[in-house]
């Protein structure tokens, strides 16, 4: 342990007040939970100030309770029988698919299972594929991002064109031959959409993110400091990284949701059920033919892609405005 | 070359950093797949000593290579060709003895880190040397966090102590503080704490009063003369402040496009400037008195950047007393005219 | 027109203006009143945030939109340039008053020629008819700012720092304005070409028979440049009068630390001053006179009343605890070997 150093009062300036500094490891915590929260708060309040900060956090929240209500219902009002969103069949409806009903209230599909229980039960999919994907992704661009600026040269160069390639190829169709080649189950998906991102463009903008806070003379103090390359790049790059990333995890989540309803319109994933497999099951009957007559078997899977992919898309966009100072407005 | 002999007679490196022959150059134009042709000669054969708790000032004009020494001698930067030597305490010498010189080169690993804790550096921008994620706490502690030095407890402590030392007290008030939540004089503070938390033997401070207001920048300057005075801190003050320099440094060394032109004794070099370009630089300084008249700086041309320069005198271009010896010959060599006075000019 | 030096081409009377911020009213200029006569100069001076920079937008009118203007007014030839219209002010930015901005590198567009930037000030003013005049102009204003006029058709990024800072001298004197505003114009240049330029300016405006107004925290500069000084502080001018007197012997507490405070290569050396604290903020000044929390003289009537105007000659200060005419600062080595 190295003892305080036995420093000489300053020449001119009379001797500082001594002022007791808090011992408690408690009290340290208490501190920086307090700036936490304290920084929290402060960008809380710009995300609410925009409009659509709002909204999208409304929507977004709307389909959370959504995703929660699916197994509180099957616990509580809906039996299995009836309304498992696979294996359900209405036996108290005559004919399927069959109009929504105080029973049904969106109905029910071809095979006779109740629409609303497979929307609840799918809403919860799409956001654990969705999150998973983003996280995918931003584990990956971020380190992708910071260590090839950092160390630059050959490793750069690599994972540079690397992310050029990811992005020449047409990312769905990728998909669609993936997928038959491999059985893509939820899981999977979220990987591979993960794995295409992070590797790709993202990984490009985070690069030239973290291509600006490389040359901060605030590294060179932690070089100064002793700092290592580990040190650096996840103390110093990656921190300040993280603004952006959350930013791309919201776009993320969109486009995996959106990957996932165009694979599963075409049939070509192994999942029990989600929005894109509801829509399926409507064209492979021919119902998408009869114009607005069967409604309920596309507008609620339909509606709900849009509203959940642009409300994570708006949200990354107030975020941007959180993170980006440029754009937000000036008032100071 | 000099690199390969790394054992230096004792007697010739009494002082805490000796600097001889110290080149760096930049490539200009570089490529993945083409190698550079032209240079920036940055720094050219600099050589100087210092000794413990000795100041020298660096002067000169932007792209001087001032900043490139400084960031030679805190090994941010790898020199071309040249040696700096150190006598650091804790520093084992090459042959292992301790309290040895040792070589630039030869500080790696283990020594590289007990050099880290003797040789700090504080920087120009207090806006941007500071992660503006990390609160003034992980700022000044980062030295002693990333050399494991104190628990945590023993951290806070430390940095308490160093804080009201700078004058930011009460130091619980700005313990949790971030940076943009300081003014850029207190942020100033904040980096000569930063550098001195681990009670270094040498500070490179390069320019650490250029972006401060004039009221703010006559604090840090007296802090830091104070501080490093009672800590028997030896330091190399990187400026292109004629007038700083002379109250920061008992030495000003001028530079001018990579080469140390003059170096004496800040009251001679002002006094007695034998360089024509220190001469220059000096005439050029405003003064703060409306009735002091001052001659134009007989000096003509504009700075340029030396990329590959010719072997003659860097400043013949722009000389008053250039003469056909002055282009026809190398460099002039760096030669003691007057005791503790170097110059490196044919023509004084 | 021809005004004798006795008639003031600029004279600012009671100038307020404030900001409007999500923190509050910022009130960045308040009370503050000076005189311009042709052919002087003028250095404003104080640390940032002073307001030196918000009096130069006013005289520009080039404000924000959250600034608002409370009280005042700027006469610029007789004429009170504040409740003009934007189209006729317009006729008098540039052609009356023009301003060398403080970084030459914003101040010209880096995607147009520089001769072609300062040709196009001229001919928006319609000052010549034609363009081969109005390029004809602009070479002259070249060879006038000390530049080669072979370099008009060169883009900003060609020019160094220092002769970035002629052109925009050379696009600041292209309407032949009565009053130039220099904004900390050398700030950025290394000392050799900082005396160049300010040699260069100084020439221009004796022979133009300009007045010209150095916004500068650079109190050597001022002190070399200029004729009358005025001491900025939260917003205020604390004091003001002829350059040599002032510097002779400040009356204000706080004119005196600035030049305590300010190294020079020149004299004995003495020892610093530290002028200790930070500026007031200017949301929630300090009550009676601004200064008072960081004036060692300060007493119980500075803490609650606004000092009364103090004057010595030509030269005055708001302040109730005006200095003694000592010297402060001693006299320089003026033969300096």
């Amino acid at each position: 342990m190295i003892t305080p150093p036995n420093f000489p009062p300053p020449g001119s300036a009379s001797d500082p007040p001594v002022v007791e500094v808090g011992h408690s490891r408690l009290r340290l915590l208490i501190a920086r939970t307090r700036l936490a929260l304290h920084s929290f708060r402060a960008g809380w309040s710009i995300f609410m100030e925009s409009r659509i900060g709002v909204l999208s956090l409304v929507i977004i929240g709307v389909f959370a309770i959504m995703a929660v209500a699916h197994p509180i219902l099957m616990l509580t009002i809906w039996d299995a029988e009836t309304y498992d969103p696979v294996t359900g069949y209405a036996f108290d409806q005559v004919d399927q698919p069959s109009a929504p009903s105080w029973r049904h209230p969106l109905g029910t599909d071809p095979l006779g299972r109740d629409v609303l229980s497979q929307l609840l039960w799918s809403t919860r999919s799409e956001f654990v594929l969705g999150i998973t994907a983003a996280l995918v992704t931003v584990a990956i661009a971020t380190t992708v991002g910071a260590v090839s600026a950092y160390y630059g040269g050959l490793v750069d160069v690599f994972f540079m064109r690397l992310a050029d390639l990811i992005i020449a190829l047409p990312g769905i169709s990728l998909l669609i031959v993936l997928s038959a080649l491999f059985k893509l189950n939820l899981f999977y998906l979220a990987l591979v959409i993960g794995i295409l991102g992070g590797f790709g463009g993202t990984a490009i903008i985070l690069k030239s993110q973290a291509l600006s806070i490389k040359v901060k003379p605030y590294i060179e103090a932690a070089r100064v400091a002793g700092g290592g390359h580990f040190h650096i790049i996840f103390v110093h790059i990656i921190p300040n990284l993280l603004p952006l990333s959350l930013l791309y995890m919201m776009f993320t989540v969109t486009s995996a949701i959106f990957a996932e309803a165009v694979l599963s319109f075409l049939g070509l994933l192994d999942l029990r059920m989600s929005w894109g497999i509801m829509i399926h099951t409507a064209n492979t009957g021919g119902y998408l033919m009869g114009g607005t007559r069967y409604w309920w078997l596309v507008v609620p899977a339909g509606a709900s892609i849009t509203l959940l992919c642009s409300a994570f898309y708006l949200g990354g966009r107030a975020l941007d405005e959180v993170v980006n100072p440029r754009l937000r407005r000036r008032h100071d | 070359m000099e690199a390969n002999q790394p054992h230096t007679p004792p007697a010739a490196a009494e002082g805490l950093v000796s600097v001889s022959g110290l080149t760096r150059q930049f490539p200009v134009g570089r490529s993945l797949f083409r190698r550079a042709t032209s240079f920036i000669h940055a720094v050219d054969d600099v050589s100087f000593q210092l000794n413990a708790g000795d100041s020298l000032g660096l002067v000169g004009e932007s792209g001087c290579g001032k900043t490139t020494v400084g960031k030679l001698l805190v090994k941010l930067l790898e020199p071309t060709s040249g040696r700096i030597t150190y006598r650091l305490p804790g520093l084992d010498g090459a042959a292992g003895q301790e309290n040895a010189p040792l070589e630039a080169s030869a500080i790696i690993g283990r020594q590289l880190r007990t050099f880290r804790r003797q040789v700090q550096m504080i920087f120009q921008d207090p806006y941007e040397s500071m992660n503006p994620r990390r609160t003034i706490y992980d700022t000044i502690a980062e030295p002693l966090a990333v050399q494991g030095m104190g628990t945590v407890l023993d951290r806070v402590d430390m940095v308490s102590e160093i804080l009201m030392l700078v004058g930011l007290t009460p130091p619980a008030t700005f313990l949790f503080r971030h940076p943009h939540e300081l003014s850029g004089g207190q942020r100033q503070r904040v980096a000569i704490a930063r550098a001195l938390v681990v009670e270094p033997a040498f500070v490179v401070a390069d320019e650490p009063t250029s972006m401060l207001d004039v009221s703010s920048r006559t604090g840090i300057m007296n802090l830091m003369q104070q501080l490093a005075h009672g800590l028997g801190i030896a330091y190399l003050y990187v400026t292109h402040d004629l007038a700083v320099a002379r109250y920061m440094c008992h030495r000003i060394a001028v530079m001018y496009l990579g080469k140390i032109v003059e170096l004496a004794e800040t009251e001679e070099l002002l006094r007695n400037p034998l360089h024509p370009y220190t001469r220059a630089l000096l005439s050029a300084v405003p003064v703060p008195n409306p009735e002091y008249r001052r001659e134009p700086p007989s000096i003509v041309g504009d700075l340029t950047a030396p990329i590959d320069p010719p072997e003659r005198c860097r400043f013949f271009d722009r000389c008053p007393l250039a003469t056909h010896y002055c282009r026809d010959n190398p460099h002039p060599a760096f030669e003691e005219k007057a005791p503790g006075h170097w110059v490196a000019c044919y023509e004084v | 027109m021809t005004a004798s030096a006795a008639v003031p081409v600029l004279r600012v009377v009671d100038l307020s203006l404030r900001y409007l911020t999500r923190g509050g009213e910022v009130k960045a200029v308040q009370d503050v009143n000076f005189e311009l006569a042709q052919g002087e100069a003028l250095g404003l001076v104080g640390e940032s945030g002073c307001g030196k920079t918000s009096v130069a937008n006013c005289l520009m009118r080039l404000l924000p939109d959250n600034a608002q203007l409370v009280a005042g007014q700027v006469f610029l030839d007789g004429q009170d340039i504040l409740p003009l219209s934007e189209d006729q002010i317009r006729e008098y930015r540039w052609q009356r008053i023009a301003m060398v901005f403080q970084a030459a590198m914003n101040a010209l567009d880096p995607v147009y020629k520089v001769g072609q930037q300062v040709v196009e000030a001229i001919e928006a003013h319609g000052v010549e008819p034609t363009l081969s005049l109005a390029r004809e102009r602009v070479a002259g204003l070249f060879r006038m700012v000390g530049l080669d006029p072979a370099l008009m058709d060169r883009y900003p990024h060609e020019f160094s720092g220092g002769m970035r800072q002629r052109a925009v001298i050379a696009m600041a004197l292209a309407c032949d304005p009565r009053v130039i505003i220099a904004d900390e114009p050398t700030t950025a240049l290394d000392v050799i070409v900082q005396d160049r330029i300010l040699r260069e300016l100084k020439g221009i405006q004796q022979r133009l028979h300009m007045a010209i107004i150095y916004i500068s925290h650079d109190i050597a500069v001022v002190a070399e440049v200029t004729d009358r000084i005025g001491v900025m502080y939260a917003g205020r001018l604390v004091e003001y009068g002829p350059t040599a007197a002032v510097f002779r012997a400040p009356l204000h507490p706080y004119t005196a630390a600035l030049m305590g405070s300010f190294p020079s290569i020149a004299g004995e050396k003495r020892v610093l001053a530290n002028l200790s604290g930070e500026p007031p903020n200017l949301i929630d000044p300090p009550s009676g006179c601004p200064f008072h929390p960081r004036c060692l003289h300060a007493t119980d009537v500075c803490r609650q009343e606004i000092p009364p105007r103090v004057e010595r000659g030509d030269q005055w200060a708001d302040c109730w605890h005006p200095l003694e005419a000592a010297p402060a600062l001693e006299p320089a080595d003026n033969g300096g070997t």
